[in-house]
């Protein structure tokens, strides 16, 4: 369940940030690697704007989340 | 005798099959799979759209359809706007890494048209951010020609709306485009069964753009492989050369020699 990560993080508060547009607890200095493994997805798979900004996959590791960050998930799926 | 089709070409990539499907509206994803390998299609249309955060084990798309097989053309579907459709295809190169995309902003509904005044601004985006642009748009020769001389790779004018599976409604505009071209035209929308696919190939068209006939056929994987035989039927009529309509009987035997 997303939240789980943060409340095992006993020194900091967690962060709330917004995936997709749904409200996601994490845990405070949370990286975006992290995040997308806490929701349980293959980075492999999908493409990340943070802040309206895109994020390379390379940069998952370094890029920490911040209060209120604004995250798009997206993937491919069948159209036309 | 005339080699077997040498295929064709857009930004640098070269095809063999004429037949390019999109992903959209089966019933599911081996379903999907099935008639896309039956189509015999290099190249397949995509969308691009969040992930299901309550379902993060679901199948995705490509575990089915494999980007390596198949070159994956992600589309804007959805976006009304070009800032919507540069922003969804910059998430789009990212995730998939490449620059070859499908344009489409379009007017609402019912006739989701192409809304030429939004894609002429969003082709102007991409094209300036790298895209390399095959762009879905009204069945304008001006408005096409305009689309080429921007940068965009290939042309995709409508045969008839999206969806409606109605066949090339607009022969006469879809050749003039195709004269005035110097990149590749697909016809892309309207093609409902075999024979639309046949005739738009007849026309000249260098590809045909295929989803909801197939996707939406009682039988996908029949209709892909009947898809796949009419465009290489009308490309073959097209090399061809077509006889000359007359509007007078001519008999096929000879009228001499006949036993009295």
């Amino acid at each position: 369940m997303p939240g789980d990560i943060a409340t095992m993080n006993g020194t900091s508060e967690p962060i709330n940030v917004l995936v997709n547009g749904a409200p996601v607890a994490a845990a405070a200095g949370v990286s975006l690697a992290g995040l997308i493994a806490q929701l349980g997805l293959d980075t492999r798979k999908v493409a990340v704007e943070r802040n309206r900004e895109i994020v390379p996959r390379s940069g998952y590791q370094a890029v920490m989340l911040s209060q209120a960050d604004e995250i798009e998930i997206v993937h491919f799926i069948g159209g036309g | 005798m005339k080699q077997a089709d040498e295929g064709w070409s857009v930004a640098g990539r070269k095809f063999i099959s004429r037949l390019v499907v999109g992903t959209g509206k089966y019933k599911d994803l081996p379903t999907t799979a099935a008639a896309i390998e039956a189509s015999g299609a290099e190249m397949v249309t995509v969308a691009v759209r969040r992930v299901n955060l309550s379902d993060p084990a679901a199948p995705m798309l490509q575990d089915y359809v494999s980007p390596g097989r198949y070159t994956y053309l992600p589309n804007t579907a959805g976006c009304f706007t070009a800032d919507q459709a540069v922003r969804t295809l910059r998430l789009a190169r990212e995730a998939g890494g490449w620059n070859l995309v499908k344009l489409e902003v379009l007017g609402p509904a019912p006739t989701l048209y192409p809304d030429m005044q939004g894609t002429f601004e969003a082709a102007a985006a991409l094209i300036a951010d790298g895209f390399d642009v095959m762009v879905y748009c009204a069945d304008d020769p001006i408005a096409a020609k305009r689309l080429e001389e921007m940068g965009c790779v290939a042309i995709m004018p409508l045969g008839a709306p999206i969806g409606s599976g109605l066949g090339v409604q607009n022969p006469l505009m879809i050749k003039m485009i195709i004269e005035n071209a110097r990149v590749p035209v697909l016809i892309d929308a309207g093609v409902g069964t075999a024979h639309d696919a046949a005739f738009a190939m007849e026309l000249g068209c260098d590809a045909v753009l295929v989803n909801s006939a197939i996707a939406m056929a009682d039988d996908p994987v029949l209709m892909a492989r009947a898809m796949a035989a009419g465009v290489a039927a009308g490309r073959l009529a097209y090399r061809a050369g077509r006889m000359p309509r007359r509007d007078a009987a001519s008999a096929s035997s000879p009228m001499t020699g006949l036993i009295r």
